[in-house]
């Protein structure tokens, strides 16, 4: 039990996604215009990463080493689609509200990276666990961003409007104000990794994460290259 | 064509790529430090689009609702424009080595780009038909341009700038982004 625990840690504080690991800015920035659109989100796209890692833990000694990154985003993007008809069937408002980024789950990076870096080398249980933690994290992360922009921009908490002792401003529910709340919450981070005497993230940190998928994706395609040629 | 207007105003500047709708989000933020690579992989990025989007365009119309498998739109998609980087670029190899020498190095990094499977997606959402499908891929791709272009060019000049510590690397660029959002709001009366 102590792995599922300390995958469980892992995901949600040690290697949170949003906030250490920055993978998957995309969904984080575009639909986190209220808290409940953070957590439908964040919990979407738990769905997608705990059956992609399953079953891709599962198949782990079945798929060719050369095809499996073709294999992994068949995998990923099946589940997508099951998760896209259920929103649409069950819960038409979030399936109205997150729109076009519930297909978009399929190039997020933090499921293809998870498949790559854990499911594919470790026990189902494991790799489930690891998906349950990852996507807490996210989901967690996804809900802070919605709630700072939701209170700020909308003066409300989940759709229930606060008593009016500021003035909101609308800014923060539109596009520009993503990339505010993204950017102090960043510094914020910074700030106290300063002082706790840990490296401060580079720009490149993010570019890194996102250019791994990119690497991996070549990694696999070198990889296939390579057999063509073999045969 | 004054449709075709209409869409290729409306997708390259007031419904901006990455900043309305945050897709292409990472090379946006990460391929941006000079002017030059940024040109260079909003010329890539353009040259995948418009070709992806008539690519799904004629696999949409012509393969998936024919057989009524529109429903496996988001798999066939992913899986062409995969198909399509890997043909592009062995293709510039063969025939361009010029072009294939400045736009190589950025093509392995789009298949991951979401603005591609975006434009793929909304062209079928919005019922576009193939020519305005292409016209919409292009567009956006010169928003993506237009946009990473003049986020490169202020980064270069930020490069002076005192910044305070905790604002260093990440925040700045989110912050500078932001602003370039608000800037880009302006364009929402042409339409």
């Amino acid at each position: 039990m102590n792995v599922c625990r300390e995958r469980l840690y892992n995901g949600i504080i040690k290697e949170n996604p949003t906030f250490v690991l920055t993978l998957g800015m995309c969904p984080t920035l575009a639909v986190t215009t209220s808290a409940i659109n953070g957590v439908g989100m964040g919990l979407t796209t738990m769905a997608v990463l705990v059956m992609s890692n399953l079953l891709i833990s599962l198949l782990r000694n079945v798929i060719p080493d050369q095809v499996r990154m073709p294999a992994y985003i068949v995998v990923i993007a099946s589940f997508v689609t099951i998760v896209q008809f259920l929103l649409e069937g069950y819960v038409p408002s979030l399936y109205d509200s997150l729109g076009l980024y519930i297909p978009l789950i399929v190039v997020n990076c933090i499921i293809l990276g998870r498949a790559e870096a854990y499911a594919s080398k470790n026990t189902v249980l494991a790799s489930v666990f690891d998906g349950v933690g990852m996507g807490l994290g996210f989901t967690l992360a996804l809900t802070c961003i919605g709630l700072v922009r939701e209170v700020l921009g909308a003066g409300s908490v989940f759709g229930f409007s606060l008593p009016d002792f500021f003035e909101t401003a609308t800014i923060f529910i539109l596009a520009p104000g993503a990339f505010f709340v993204l950017a102090v919450l960043i510094a914020i981070q910074n700030r106290l990794r300063r002082r706790s005497g840990k490296p401060v993230k580079d720009t490149d940190a993010l570019c890194s994460e996102c250019s791994m998928c990119g690497n991996l994706l070549c990694k696999g395609r070198e990889d296939k290259a390579e057999g063509g040629e073999d045969q | 064509m004054k449709e075709l207007l209409l869409i290729a105003v409306g997708s390259a500047l007031v419904n901006n790529v990455v900043l309305s709708q945050f897709l292409g989000l990472c090379p946006f933020l990460g391929v941006s430090k000079n002017v030059k690579t940024a040109a260079g992989m909003g010329a890539a990025v353009t040259f995948v689009l418009t070709i992806s989007s008539l690519v799904t365009g004629l696999i949409y119309q012509f393969m998936l609702v024919p057989l009524e498998l529109t429903y496996l739109q988001t798999i066939v998609f992913i899986l062409v424009i995969a198909a399509l980087v890997q043909l592009v670029e062995m293709f510039l190899k063969k025939t361009s080595p010029g072009l294939y020498a400045s736009l190589g190095v950025y093509l392995p990094l789009i298949t991951t780009n979401c603005a591609v499977l975006g434009v793929a997606l909304t062209n079928v959402q919005k019922s576009y038909g193939l020519l305005e499908g292409v016209v919409n891929g292009f567009a956006t791709a010169i928003g993506f341009l237009l946009a990473i272009v003049i986020m490169a060019g202020l980064r270069e000049k930020m490069e002076y700038n005192d910044i305070p510590p905790s604002f260093q690397g990440m925040p700045i660029v989110l912050i500078t982004a932001g602003l370039m959002a608000i800037a880009f709001f302006g364009f929402s009366g042409l339409i």
